[in-house]
Parts: structure tokens; C-alpha cells; sequence
């Protein structure tokens, strides 16, 4: 036993994470095979035949992106109580998509978004706008993800940024292209399994080396294991005032900001087409509901444990530098010093890390990222754990990826050419064109991962404002509201998006201005990640001012909207 | 009962589950943890102060739960309208 242990401990961390990252990419290219797509209905909804709980840890790993793996406790341990937006907002719009979105259409039982745009508003242009919607706020969550699996690759297994997104993409290509929504699905149940245990096992080392306690969201309110009999979050409060930061449990962001961001990002949630068309591959409506709940379980296991993780590694980065002597720095300083995500400057050459809130005299400029991804090497953890850490990364950004790009083959080769251009497309046709825009979609993509434009990172975020000022209201009216009509839908998508692009445009980006405009020009205070309140409630307004004045919807329209509303007989996918 | 009036009246039972459960997701969201937080963080439970808890714990839980009650009252709704087949 012991040599055993000795053994692994000797290989090193560049090993594992080989070796562990080998293992799950071999594992997803083994699914691909074995669930390759035969037909259209399998290439966007997997044959419409999945298991609840398959489909609600798919949608897990679909929802969590690289962003939540390894950013989010990242921002959470810098941001203290302001993280909560992320918490809530991620997390509350699946009780949105549950109560009043996944089952009426899972009821309607097509294979996308702007199929129920477009037959519920009668009308091809309203399904253009809907494709345009899907496909702006596609490209610009994916790129992002491309551009996070480049990263984990060139820091785990030192190759360069480039060649990282290029592997990512011929993975994805392979699986996405062969399998569609149906090897999707399945790989994306491995890939649940893969990124919570890689994130579950170094938090809950942790939380036991720090407070004693093994389930990280007790352990973070939990008094510290050394003895002192003070509480972990009092002792981070302290620290932080100490050092000139806004106490943790506090935050620093105002009021109505922080509304306005929880808002959008849970509507936006609700409205973002790789998720809502997760639910159309289930069998019944009330599994459609079922697995909404199942998705949000799974997925509050991790971002329950966020906050903790979080916790843990800003008060473990405090102690292990503030006033620490530059020379003494633990191993894994220096290296990811190497890779440019902490930088010291020894402002006042007294050879130790003043690491302060006041910009002046703050000699330490840390990269959010590194809370989650060197968070078990400051920990002292053994190697394969920290090469856990790598494949979790990737397997949280190839998920996330591979939905979008679904949506995005699905939106050309089934919303475009199916619908619009070509409606006597044979299936077969309609397949091969299906897996034609599939690559496509993966080019674009890896473009943009190797070549992103200065704003893509600024900009995801804002793809959740988009999707709350489209999709949202479009299909909430859609659903509840029979009288709605296509003028009205329309009219308020469009002036939705474009008030959304247009006020990122201006506050997030700067471009109609020399510089990006302060705070205090904001409208009502709300930032740019918070606009997609208004500009829902806006969509909102116009949709039905202008449907006030203009004819209601046709009589079948008007049975469509009364059938959707009640579950039985579900299966109109196989009559498709 | 005709099959409109039937169906009515499930809608109106659906819409109801719907509001109160909505009204409890934005209590335990917009009002624990974001309106009335500074007023909750007078209190403890344990080392959390509970505002803070409610917008970086509580609420998420509280999300879980009530989808899981929509779940079970929707499925017993389906049944007692025969919409379940």
C-alpha cells in the first residue's frame, strides 16, 4: 500500500494531467460513437426520448460553462457579497424556465426556439428575427468558451493558447457533428459527472484542513479548525477590512444595481435557446418539469459550493502573501507568476507583498481565475487532484460549447433552409445540411477562440442581457397572454435587442465615445450587465402597446396557445 | 363538464401554483437576500450573517424545493383532470 501511495505521489503534476484528461476525452469520443444520430429528430432533440435525469445532468453540464468552473469563485472571492448576483441570477431563472417556459414547450414539441417563435407568431419574419436573436447570442457565449478550453489547455499541459482551441474544436467537431443533440447529450452526462467531481474533491479537502468540517457550504460558516474558536467569514472580515477592501460579507455594488443584474441574468437564464431547447428532447411534459428541477439540483451543487471555495482561497491567499517576504513565496507563486496571472511590483523595495485595496500602494495584481485553478496547489494538495482541476475545466467548457453549437447548426439548417429557404428538403438533405452548419459553426467558433476580438469577454456576460430582452417575453406572451399577436412580438424583440446592443454598445464598449462613460452616466445607476431588466421590461411594453392596435391572432393560433397550455398527449415531435 | 370548461379551470389552478410559488422565489431572492439584507444580517446562524446567506445559500436551496413542489402539485393536478396519459 505504501509503495502504492508512494507511487503516486511521485508523478508529477504535467502526468496526471495527462493522463486524466486523455482518459475523459477518450471517454466522450467512445459515447459519440456509440449515440451517433441517424435521424433529423435525433440531430436536434436525441430522438426526443431522454431520460429526466439524463437530461437534467445534461442541461447541468450544458449550463455550466468555463465561466462557472473556473471563474465564477474567482470573481465571488473578489466581489464577497456582490458574487451573490451570480448565485442567484444563474440559479433562479430555472425556476423561471420550470414554472413558466420548459413544459408548454415541451407541449409544443418542435426542435427549436424559433420554431415556436415563428409558428406562434404566424409569421416567417417573426422567425427570422427569432434566428437572428439565437444565433447573436449564440456566437457570443461560444466564442468565449473556445477561447476558455485554449486557456486551460496551454496552462495545464504547456501548449500554446492556439493549438489548445484547435484540439477543443476537432474534439467537439467529432462528437457534435457525428452525434448531434444525441451524442450531446450523452457525452454531456460524462462531462456532469466529471466537472462536479473535480470540483467537489479539492473544496472539500479544503474545507476540512481549514474548518474540520468535509461539506464546504457548512464548513465556510463554520469556526476555523485551529482553535481560536472565530469564525471563518468574521476572520475574511477582518482581513479585508485590514487591508482597505469592503468588508466581505457586505459588497460594495448599489442596491438597485445588484437587483437589476439578478434579474437579468435569471430571465436571461430562462431565455437562452441552448437551454430551453434541452427540454424538447424529453419524453413527456411532466418530464419536462421534472428535469428542470433535476438540472437546477445538480447544478446547486456546485454553485453552492462556490461561495465556500471562495472563501477559503481569498483568506488563504491573504494569509500566504500580505507581508510575506517576496524571496520566501511558495512554489506555486512563481509559477503562475510565469504565466502572467499574478503580478508583483515591489513598489516601496522592502522586499515584502503589500497586497491592499488602495491602487497607489498595492504591489499584487492577482487574476480571478487562479482562485479556482491554482486553489488546491496553495492548498497543498496532491498532484492528481490539481490535474482533476484541468479536465473539469475542459469538461465544463466542451459541454457548454457543444450546446451552443447545436443551436447554432440547428438555427441554419432547420429554422433557415428547412422553413424559409427550402421547405421540400428531404430529411436526408436536411441532416447533411444540419452537420454542414455544424462545422461551420465549429470554424467560427475556433476563429474567434484564436482570434478574439478585444470585446468577446466583455460581451458574454451580456448574452444573458440579449436573451432577456428577445426571447423571454416573446415566449412568455406566446404562452400566456392568447391575444398577443406577430406585430406585437415582433415590434418588441426588436426594440428589446437592439436597445440592449445599443446600451452595451455605448456603456460597456465605449464605441460612441472616446471612452467608456463613468457609473454615474448610467441609466437609473443600472450597468450594462443589468440593463437586460429594462430592456425585458421595454420588450414587455412595446409588445403589447402595439398589439392594442393591431388584429388578433389568427382562430388556430388561438387553439395552439389553448393546447400547449395543457400536457397531455405530448408527442406531437413524432408527428413532426 | 365540457372539455373547454375543463380545461379552463385547470389553467386557472396551474396559474395559481404558479403565482404563489413565484411570490416565496422572489421573497427568499429580491427580498432576503438583496432588500432586506442589511436588516437579516442582525441576525446569525452560526458564522453566517443570515442576509449574506440567504443571497449566497439560502436562496439557491429554496429554488431547488420549490420546483420539486411544482413538480408534485402539477402531477396531482394532471391526474385529477385526467391530463396524465
Amino acid at each position: 500500500m505504501t509503495i502504492s501511495l508512494n507511487l503516486i505521489e511521485v508523478i508529477s503534476v504535467q502526468k496526471w494531467t495527462y493522463i486524466l484528461v486523455g482518459i475523459t476525452f477518450a471517454l466522450y469520443i467512445g459515447i459519440a460513437i456509440w449515440s451517433r444520430a441517424s435521424s433529423t429528430k435525433d440531430f436536434y432533440v436525441a430522438g426526443g426520448s431522454v431520460s429526466p435525469w439524463a437530461n437534467g445532468m445534461a442541461t447541468a453540464a450544458d449550463w455550466m460553462s468555463a465561466a462557472s468552473f473556473i471563474s465564477m469563485a474567482g470573481i465571488i472571492s473578489f466581489a464577497g457579497y456582490d458574487g451573490a448576483v451570480y448565485l442567484m441570477g444563474w440559479t433562479g431563472g430555472y425556476v423561471l424556465l420550470a414554472l413558466l417556459l420548459a413544459p408548454y414547450l415541451r407541449k409544443f414539441g418542435k426542435f427549436t426556439v424559433p420554431d415556436f417563435i415563428g409558428d406562434r407568431y404566424y409569421s416567417n419574419s417573426a422567425r427570422i428575427v427569432a434566428v437572428f436573436c439565437a444565433l447573436l447570442i449564440s456566437f457570443t457565449y461560444v466564442a468565449g468558451q473556445m477561447r476558455g478550453v485554449g486557456i486551460v489547455f496551454s496552462r495545464f499541459l504547456e501548449v500554446d493558447i492556439n493549438t489548445g482551441v484547435i484540439i477543443g474544436m476537432l474534439i467537439v467537431l467529432f462528437y457534435a457533428v457525428l452525434g448531434g443533440m444525441k451524442g450531446i447529450t450523452y457525452t454531456q452526462v460524462a462531462q456532469y459527472c466529471v466537472l462536479i467531481f473535480a470540483f467537489m474533491v479539492p473544496a472539500i479537502f479544503i474545507s476540512i484542513q481549514m474548518t474540520g468540517n468535509p461539506i464546504p457550504q457548512i464548513g465556510f460558516g463554520s469556526e476555523l479548525s485551529d482553535g481560536s474558536g472565530t469564525y471563518l467569514l468574521d476572520k475574511l472580515d477582518g482581513l479585508s477590512t485590514e487591508l482597505g477592501f469592503a468588508e466581505y460579507t457586505e459588497g460594495s455594488k448599489s442596491l438597485i444595481d445588484v437587483f437589476a443584474i439578478t434579474l437579468a441574468l435569471m430571465v436571461g437564464t430562462a431565455g437562452l435557446p441552448h437551454v430551453i431547447v434541452r427540454f424538447f428532447t424529453v419524453k413527456r411534459v411532466k418530464d419536462a418539469r421534472k428535469s428542470a428541477g433535476i438540472a437546477l439540483l445538480l447544478i446547486v451543487i456546485l454553485y453552492s459550493t462556490a461561495p465556500a471555495v471562495a472563501v477559503f482561497a481569498r483568506t488563504n491567499l491573504i494569509e500566504t502573501v500580505s507581508n510575506k517576504a517576496y524571496a520566501d513565496v511558495p512554489e506555486w507563486f512563481k509559477k503562475w507568476e510565469t504565466t502572467g496571472l499574478i503580478t508583483f511590483t515591489d513598489k516601496n523595495n522592502d522586499g515584502l507583498i503589500q497586497y491592499v485595496a488602495d491602487k497607489e500602494t498595492n504591489e499584487l495584481v492577482v487574476d480571478r481565475d487562479i482562485m479556482v485553478l491554482a486553489n488546491p496547489e496553495i492548498a497543498k494538495l496532491p498532484n492528481w487532484v490539481i490535474a482533476l482541476v484541468a479536465a473539469g475545466g475542459l469538461a465544463a467548457a466542451l459541454s457548454t460549447a457543444a450546446g451552443l453549437l447545436l443551436v447554432i447548426s440547428a438555427s441554419v439548417s432547420h429554422d433557415l433552409i428547412k422553413k424559409v429557404i427550402d421547405p421540400d428538403i428531404s430529411e436526408k438533405n436536411e441532416l447533411i445540411a444540419a452537420r454542414i452548419s455544424a462545422v461551420g459553426a465549429v470554424c467560427v467558433a475556433g476563429y474567434f477562440g484564436i482570434n478574439p476580438p478585444g470585446f468577446v469577454a466583455a460581451v458574454v456576460a451580456l448574452a444573458f442581457g440579449l436573451a432577456a430582452a428577445s426571447f423571454f417575453p416573446a415566449i412568455i406572451l406566446g404562452v400566456f397572454y392568447k391575444r398577443m399577436n406577430k406585430e406585437g412580438a415582433i415590434a418588441g424583440m426588436l426594440v428589446g435587442i437592439f436597445t440592449m446592443l445599443l446600451y452595451m454598445m455605448k456603456y460597456k464598449l465605449g464605441w460612441f465615445d472616446d471612452v467608456v462613460p463613468n457609473k454615474s452616466e448610467w441609466w437609473f445607476g443600472i450597468s450594462p450587465e443589468g440593463f437586460g431588466s429594462i430592456a425585458m421590461l421595454l420588450n414587455f411594453s412595446v409588445s403589447i402597446i402595439i398589439m392594442k392596435f393591431t388584429k388578433a391572432p389568427p382562430k388556430e393560433v388561438q387553439d395552439l396557445v389553448e393546447d400547449i397550455r395543457i400536457p397531455s398527449s405530448a408527442g406531437s415531435a413524432a408527428k413532426h | 363538464m365540457k372539455n373547454t370548461d375543463k380545461a379552463k379551470l385547470y389553467w386557472r389552478k396551474n396559474i395559481k401554483y404558479v403565482l404563489i410559488l413565484l411570490s416565496i422565489w422572489f421573497l427568499v431572492s429580491y427580498g432576503a437576500g438583496i432588500l432586506f439584507k442589511d436588516a437579516l444580517n442582525e441576525i446569525k446562524l452560526g458564522g453566517f450573517k443570515l442576509g449574506f446567506w440567504f443571497a449566497q445559500q439560502g436562496s439557491m436551496y429554496i429554488f431547488v424545493i420549490l420546483i420539486f413542489v411544482y413538480v408534485r402539485l402539477m402531477n396531482k393536478l394532471d391526474k385529477t383532470y385526467g391530463y396524465d396519459n
